[in-house]
């Protein structure tokens, strides 16, 4: 807990001047906003990712006639977010479609349709949080340092604080003292953990955790996973029998499999994507690290390329910076201010 | 497979430019603009992708095409050119203090980097360099993060210097450079917390390190599937703190490593290592050209053609013998033991095969022939090759049973492991014999693979 608030304090600290302006209007906005908390946070992680994004589009959307380079420019500023070649193509072609049905003719006014054509695009598989209605198994799994095992120790708490029995299973037995570091977030969010040995099979962790589970009547069963590269055969495999184990020991549980991707990370997601939906049915992705400069145009690149849902986004290292993804938010905080504002008033 | 679409693109491209007999404007703008878009999905920065396709459109337009190679050719020898001036010629080595002075080495990048891996295991090299090594747990944040290098550190048997979490990173790393001179260490490596480099008071703890202790070496860790981030964290923790060289963590995964290309582009400063797996042995040296050449796709193929077209100036003797050999098909066990360790230095045989040209596209597919060779197989196969005699290695047609099962005890294998190598040397025989065909650059007359050079 004591850590915990060390990082709040230098969470506050560094945010500069001009963020702290901002957070004033802001926050005078979002009072009388109900999913304000959200919001705020979305926004004011999200602070930098927008100002690259909108320190581009900005530019942009001056009543200039629309011509190629305005689309080359946009299409520019989605690959610099990571967004990847054919969602980046894909996004101007619709906005293009657009733009001639609509018969607009300046660039200001593309704005709203281009936000329009993000925001589907992020839309095209809306998540759902089923394990939050029934007795559920969740699987966290993704390549070294993505960023599990804090995700883990988030989504505990948030079951937690919904009244759920939520347990803990640490079955990454490789890295040396993973186990530990999920033992300090089961004791941050309060929750059942269970824990193995380094080197002892992972399979046979996830089993002793399904008896467990049954036993005590535990609703939500978090399970930690090592990290590991999705071109590595052996590891793939390794998950796949970690995913059969919970089908066949668990089988009333509802099991979401949850792929953590690093918010910096480039086109290697899709491959990261490919490969763990084969060996897992992963279920949902969770999009770690956004409160850096990363823009998690990634997010563009998995839904035009695989049919998972984004459902958790990450914006900070506190117990409680994981964030239900939302398409609107998270478009509009990559948009400016003024637009913001209008979107929260509206 | 790595980069295995960036071949194939490229490979597209430049055949569509095979036909044609001179390189025209036209051409190289088209050709250059599948290599933008195949370095974007490399997740090379759109900014220095621009600018690179800018500097070889300088080059390429109006530049002659040299004697005996294509336009398409002729086009891949100067982006390949450009590449490698990107990345740097050669390759980096840490540098030490002379003497018994300590050197004190700092980790630093973004959370998730890979940082507290990559420390031990740089302990672990430099260790075997015959360095004594300290290892300095300054990450007091990340839960367990102590704990992790600790244990770590037990595995590498290198020392371990920690002071919990409770102190400040600076007063660790001031406390821990005390301690190494006391106890004679003259390697300190500092691991510290995972950071984003926008966060200013997390930045400032690692330049109140740099004040407090003489830092000899920063080392930036960076994922290797780092995306368009990779430019602005580069340099950032370079302006911010000052850094001198950059691992590359994660490389054994299939990123093409784009990032690599970006970051040496915007800091300027050498990839010294790579991580390439997870056993804390797994660090290998960096060599720009190689990485470039990988990034650009065809790049073991140009390696190889490099090395060929270089010995032919050197000995052209010897290299007209070893030709003459691949072309006639004769070709012993020791060559095949010689060729067997320099795939292996390659990145294995499955990578250069699935980088040749027409390999990766025609009908083997990369799983297909990973799924053939794995590493197992090929180290007993250098073992029975070893258990031959010299006659024996030169001579293939003296193995009789008797022999063979002299062979076979002396690798530890079956014989009937013994007979089927025996059995896939003649066919790969029969593949070098090929090869030739392949190289039609120098002597192949009509190859079905031309190369590029």
């Amino acid at each position: 807990m004591e850590e915990n608030l060390i990082n709040e304090e230098i969470n506050e600290e560094e945010i500069t001047e001009e963020e702290v302006k901002e957070e004033e209007i802001k926050e005078e906005d979002i009072k009388e906003e109900k999913k304000g908390g959200f919001f705020r946070r979305l926004v004011k992680g999200l602070t930098k990712t927008r100002d690259s994004i909108v320190g581009g589009f900005e530019d942009l959307f001056t009543a200039s006639e629309i011509d190629e380079d305005f689309y080359d420019e946009i299409e520019e500023i989605l690959i610099m977010s990571d967004a990847g070649m054919e969602a980046s193509e894909e996004i101007i072609e619709e906005l293009k479609e657009r733009v001639k049905q609509r018969h607009v003719k300046k660039t200001d006014e593309c704005r709203e349709l281009l936000k329009e054509v993000m925001t589907e695009s992020l839309m095209k598989n809306p998540p759902d949080y089923p394990y939050e209605e029934k007795r559920s198994v969740i699987l966290v799994v993704g390549v070294n340092g993505a960023g599990k095992t804090t995700t883990v120790g988030k989504l505990a708490l948030k079951l937690k604080d919904q009244g759920k029995k939520t347990m803990i299973v640490a079955a990454d037995t490789f890295r040396a003292a993973a186990v530990e570091q999920l033992n300090v977030w089961a004791d941050r969010a309060g929750v059942d953990f269970i824990k193995c040995n380094e080197g002892q099979d992972p399979a046979s962790v996830v089993y002793d955790a399904m008896q467990a589970a049954k036993a005590r009547n535990t609703d939500a069963v978090i399970c930690d996973t090592a990290g590991r590269l999705h071109n590595k055969k052996n590891l793939m495999n390794e998950l796949e029998k970690i995913t059969r184990i919970i089908n066949r020991e668990h089988p009333d549980a509802y099991v979401e499999t949850l792929l953590v991707l690093d918010g910096a990370t480039g086109q290697n997601a899709i491959s990261q994507a490919r490969e763990f939906l084969n060996a897992s049915k992963v279920t949902g992705v969770v999009i770690t690290k956004l409160d850096g400069t990363a823009k998690g145009g990634i997010a563009f690149a998995i839904q035009n390329s695989l049919s998972i849902p984004v459902k958790y986004i990450g914006v900070g290292e506190a117990i409680d910076d994981l964030q239900k993804f939302d398409a609107k938010d998270f478009v509009d905080a990559l948009f400016d201010k003024s637009t913001e504002e209008e979107d929260v008033n509206a | 497979m790595a980069f295995e679409s960036l071949t194939e693109k490229l490979q597209n491209v430049f055949k569509s430019l095979k036909s044609k007999g001179r390189l025209t404007e036209a051409d190289v703008k088209t050709a250059l603009k599948e290599v933008k878009l195949a370095l974007l999905e490399a997740d090379v920065n759109f900014k220095v992708v621009k600018q690179f396709i800018r500097s070889v459109e300088e080059r390429a337009v109006g530049q002659d095409v040299m004697n005996g190679l294509n336009p398409g050719q002729m086009v891949i020898k100067i982006v390949n050119e450009e590449m490698i001036n990107l990345m740097g010629s050669e390759t980096c080595e840490l540098e030490f203090q002379p003497g018994k002075a300590i050197t004190v080495i700092m980790m630093c990048g973004l959370q998730g980097a890979g940082k507290t891996t990559t420390a031990a295991k740089i302990a672990g090299k430099l260790k075997l360099k015959g360095k004594k090594c300290l290892l300095v747990g300054c990450d007091i944040y990340r839960p367990a993060a102590i704990k992790q290098l600790e244990i770590n550190a037990s595995k590498q048997e290198v020392d371990m210097f920690s002071m919990g979490d409770s102190h400040k990173a600076s007063d660790i790393a001031a406390a821990a450079m005390a301690h190494a001179e006391k106890n004679g260490h003259n390697i300190v490596i500092i691991d510290t917390a995972g950071r984003l480099q926008i966060d200013d008071d997390m930045m400032k703890e690692l330049t109140d390190i740099k004040e407090r202790v003489n830092v000899h070496q920063t080392l930036l860790v960076v994922d290797a599937m780092t995306g368009q981030e990779a430019v602005n964290v580069a340099d950032t923790f370079n302006k911010k703190v000052g850094i001198d060289g950059v691992i590359l963590s994660k490389m054994d995964g299939d990123a093409r490593g784009g990032a690599a290309l970006s970051i040496k582009a915007v800091t300027d400063k050498p990839i010294i290592y790579v991580g390439m797996g997870e056993k804390l042995s797994d660090l290998e040296q960096f060599h720009p050209d190689r990485m470039a050449n990988r990034i650009l796709g065809m790049g073991d193929v140009l390696t190889l053609i490099e090395k060929a077209q270089e010995n032919l100036d050197i000995d052209e003797d010897r290299d007209k013998e070893t030709l003459r050999k691949l072309k006639k098909g004769k070709f012993d066990f020791e060559d095949y033991l010689e060729s067997m360790n320099q795939m292996k230095k390659m990145g294995g045989l499955s990578s250069i095969l699935g980088m040749m040209p027409g390999m990766g596209m025609g009908g083997l597919k990369a799983g297909d022939i990973e799924s053939q060779i794995d590493d197992k197989k090929l180290s007993r196969v250098e073992a029975i090759i070893l258990s031959m005699t010299k006659e024996e290695r030169h001579d293939p047609s003296l193995l009789n049973p008797s022999r063979k099962h002299r062979i076979a005890k002396g690798a530890g294998v079956d014989i009937a492991e013994v007979n089927r190598f025996i059995k896939q040397f003649e066919q790969s025989k029969k593949m070098m014999k090929q090869l030739p065909g392949m190289m039609g650059g120098f002597g192949g007359k009509k190859g079905r693979f031309k190369l590029p050079f």
